[in-house]
C-alpha cells in the first residue's frame, strides 16, 4: 500500500493539512486522520460522526423485548403449573427477565455496530505511524494518485511528511 | 502547543511505567493473596468432598455468610459501572482518572459475587440447571423464581460492565501495543484488535460509550433490586417489605464507591499516581460517600420505624434481637461504620482528605457487610414460628471460602494493574487538550475584547472540573 502522511504536534496546524488537502483536490473520503485521542473541538473530529448506532440499539432491544415476551410465553405454556397461585403466564414476574433481555439485545447491538462500522478487529497493512501513540496527529492519503501534487499541502510548519 | 504535546507524551509514559517495571512489592502482594485463595479454594474442596454440612448452614439459616457475601459483593460491584455510567453522561471531566479504576471493581466483585450461589449449591456441578433452556423433559427454569431473575440480572450486568471496561481500553491496549516489542507488542497488538485511532474510530467507540451508558444504568439498579427480591419475595420477618429494593440500591452504591476510595488511595500509594488521583478525587467522592451515608440512614430509619410501629410479634423478635439482643453489637457497629463515623469525618471540608475519606470508607465497608449479615441471618433465626428459631455461627470453612473472596479481590486488582493501563490515557489526554484548547481560547476572546471589541464565539466544551 503507498501512503502519504504528514505528523503533525499541534492540532491547528492538522486541521490546517486537512483543508490544504481538501483545497488541493482530494476528496474527503479519502483523507485520513488519525491520533491517540478524539479531538472533538476541531472540524476534523467531526468527520464520519453521523451515525444509526442509537437506532440499532433501540431496534435490537425492541428485538430482544419481543423475542423473550414469546419465549416465557411459550416455556409457562408448555409446562402449564401453577406456582403460588400465580397465572401460567404471569406478566409482572416475566417483566423483570424481559427488561434485562431488552437491554443485553442493545448493548450487545451497539458493540457488534461499533466493532463493524469501526472496521476493528483488522489485521493491519493500513496506513499508520506507531508515531501517533506519541501524540501526533497523522494526516494523510492512501494510495494516492500523484504524491508530489500533495506533498506542499502536508509541508507546514513543524510537521514531517512521509511516504511509504 | 508543542510542548503540551511533550506533556502529552509523558503523561502516557508515565501511566504506561507500571507495565513495564514490577516492583518486589507485586510479587509480594500476588504471592500473599494467593496463598489466601489457594487456602480458600482447599476449603471449597473440603466442603465438595465431605458435603455442605461443613458450612454452618442448618435448619432453620439455610442462608448465611454466603450469601451474605454475595449480597456484599453485587453491592461492591455498583462502584464502577453505574458511577462512570454517571459521571459520563453528565460529562463531569474530573471523571478521567477515576472510570476505570472503578469500572475494574465492578467486573471482579460480579465475579466473585457470583461464584456464591455456586458455592452454596450442594451439588454445584448441577449450578447449569438455571440456564434457560429446556432439560430432557422439556422444562424450563421457573421463570417466577428471584433466582432465576438474578440469573438474568446477574449476566446481563456483567456482560455489560466487562464490555463497558473493555471498549476504552482499546485505544489504551494500542498504545501499549506500541511501546512494546517481543511478545508483549504480539499480545497487546491481538487486544487492541488493529485499533488505529482513525477519526471514524474515535466518532464511533465515544457513540458506543454514549448508549452504553445510558443503558448500563438501569440494569445496574435492576440489579440490586432483583437481589433485594430474593428476600422481599419471601413472607419472613423483615424481609417482606417495599422498601427492600431502594434500600438495597442506595447500600449498593454506598459501598461501591466506599470500595472505590479505598482501592484509588491504594492504586495512588503504589504506583505513584499522586498527579493523577488528586485530593480533588477524593473530596468529590467523599460528597459522593457523605449523600450516600444520608441516605442510608433515611432508609434505615424508615426500615426500623415502621416495623417498630407496627408491632407485629415476629417482626418485633427480629428487630429487638438486632437492637438489644444477640445481634445488637453488630447492630450498633454497623450504624457507628455506615453513619456516625462517615457523617463525623466528610461532613467538614477539613477532614475530607485523602487519609479521612480513606478511614470513612473503611468503616462503610465493614458497617455494609455487617448490614448484608443482619439482614440474612436474624430474621432466618427468628421465623414466625418459635419451633422455628434457631442460632447460626460461621464454620472454619466458611471463614476460609470469605476470606479467600477479599484476596481474590486484591490479587485480581493488582494483576490488572500490572497489566493494563488503571488510568485512562486517552482520556486523560483528551481532558489536558481540551484544557488546553479552553485556556487557549478563553486569552483569545480576552484578548479580542481588550484590542478590537471583536468576539469569538462562546466555548463548546460544556464541562466543568
Amino acid at each position: 500500500m503507498k501512503a502519504i502522511y504528514g505528523l503533525y504536534n499541534d492540532p491547528h496546524v492538522a486541521q490546517q493539512a486537512v483543508d490544504n488537502l481538501r483545497a488541493a483536490g482530494v476528496n474527503d473520503a479519502n483523507i485520513t486522520v488519525i491520533s491517540s485521542e478524539p479531538f472533538d473541538h476541531f472540524e476534523f473530529g467531526h468527520r464520519d460522526a453521523k451515525t444509526a448506532m442509537p437506532w440499532i440499539a433501540t431496534a435490537a432491544g425492541a428485538l430482544g423485548l419481543v423475542l423473550t415476551y414469546y419465549l416465557l410465553g411459550a416455556s409457562q405454556r408448555s409446562w402449564p403449573l401453577v406456582t403460588s397461585g400465580m397465572p401460567i403466564v404471569p406478566n409482572w414476574t416475566n417483566l423483570i427477565i424481559i427488561f434485562e433481555m431488552t437491554m443485553l439485545s442493545a448493548i450487545i447491538a451497539t458493540v457488534i455496530t461499533l466493532l463493524w462500522t469501526a472496521g476493528i478487529p483488522s489485521r493491519g497493512g493500513k496506513m499508520y505511524d506507531p508515531e501517533v501513540s506519541d501524540g501526533y496527529i497523522l494526516v494523510g492519503v492512501e494510495n494516492p494518485s500523484d504524491s508530489s501534487k500533495l506533498e506542499p499541502a502536508l509541508a507546514l510548519a513543524g510537521a514531517r511528511v512521509k511516504k511509504t | 502547543m508543542s510542548m503540551d504535546r511533550t506533556s502529552n507524551k509523558s503523561l502516557a509514559d508515565d501511566l504506561v511505567r507500571p507495565l513495564f517495571n514490577t516492583s518486589v512489592w507485586f510479587y509480594a502482594i500476588v504471592l500473599a493473596t494467593g496463598t489466601v485463595v489457594s487456602c480458600g479454594a482447599v476449603a471449597w474442596g473440603y466442603q465438595l468432598w465431605y458435603g455442605i454440612g461443613l458450612s454452618g448452614k442448618r435448619w432453620p439459616t439455610f442462608w448465611a455468610l454466603y450469601l451474605t457475601n454475595f449480597v456484599f459483593w453485587i453491592g461492591i460491584s455498583h462502584a464502577g459501572t453505574l458511577i462512570s455510567a454517571i459521571l459520563r453522561l453528565v460529562n463531569a471531566t474530573w471523571r478521567r482518572p477515576v472510570t476505570r479504576c472503578a469500572e475494574v471493581i465492578t467486573v471482579f466483585a460480579l465475579m466473585i459475587g457470583a461464584m456464591f450461589p455456586i458455592i452454596h449449591l450442594g451439588r454445584p456441578w448441577l449450578a447449569f440447571w438455571l440456564f434457560p433452556y429446556p432439560s430432557a423433559r422439556e422444562i424450563w427454569p421457573n421463570f417466577r423464581s428471584p433466582l432465576a431473575w438474578d440469573f438474568f440480572a446477574i449476566n446481563t450486568y456483567l456482560t455489560g460492565s466487562v464490555l463497558f471496561l473493555f471498549l476504552p481500553m482499546i485505544p489504551d491496549l494500542a498504545l501499549v501495543r506500541d511501546r512494546s516489542t517481543g511478545w508483549r507488542r504480539r499480545v497487546y497488538g491481538t487486544l487492541a484488535f488493529g485499533w488505529r485511532g482513525t477519526t471514524k474510530q474515535w466518532n464511533r467507540l465515544e457513540s458506543a460509550m454514549q448508549i452504553m451508558a445510558i443503558a448500563i444504568l438501569p440494569v445496574a439498579v435492576s440489579v440490586h433490586t432483583i437481589v433485594s427480591f430474593d428476600f422481599s419475595m419471601a413472607n419472613v420477618p423483615m424481609w417482606h417489605s417495599t422498601i427492600f429494593g431502594p434500600y438495597f440500591v442506595a447500600g449498593a452504591i454506598f459501598s461501591g464507591i466506599a470500595a472505590l476510595i479505598i482501592a484509588m488511595a491504594a492504586l495512588r500509594k503504589a504506583l505513584h499516581l499522586e498527579h493523577y488521583l488528586l485530593p480533588l478525587h477524593f473530596n468529590n467522592l467523599g460528597k459522593l460517600l457523605l449523600l450516600m451515608c444520608i441516605l442510608w440512614g433515611y432508609f434505615v430509619f424508615n426500615e426500623r420505624l415502621t416495623v417498630w410501629y407496627g408491632n407485629e410479634p415476629s417482626e418485633m423478635a427480629v428487630f429487638w434481637a438486632t437492637q438489644r439482643g444477640a445481634y445488637a453489637p453488630l447492630y450498633w457497629t454497623m450504624v457507628i461504620g455506615n453513619f456516625v463515623l462517615p457523617l463525623a469525618i466528610l461532613a467538614n471540608p477539613k477532614t475530607r482528605t485523602i487519609p479521612g475519606t480513606v478511614i470513612a470508607s473503611c468503616g462503610v465497608v465493614i458497617g455494609m457487610w455487617l448490614e448484608r449479615f443482619l439482614i440474612v441471618v436474624p430474621s432466618l433465626t427468628h421465623k414466625q414460628l418459635p419451633y422455628s428459631w434457631g442460632t447460626y455461627s460461621p464454620t472454619p470453612t466458611e471463614l476460609f471460602i470469605m476470606a479467600a473472596t477479599f484476596a481474590a479481590m486484591v490479587l485480581l486488582y493488582t494483576l490488572f494493574a500490572k497489566f493494563v493501563p488503571i488510568i485512562s490515557i486517552w482520556e486523560m489526554k483528551a481532558g489536558l487538550t481540551s484544557r488546553m484548547d479552553s485556556a487557549t481560547l478563553a486569552e483569545a476572546q480576552l484578548m479580542s475584547t481588550r484590542l478590537s471589541g471583536v468576539d469569538l464565539p462562546p466555548e463548546t466544551e460544556g464541562e466543568h472540573a
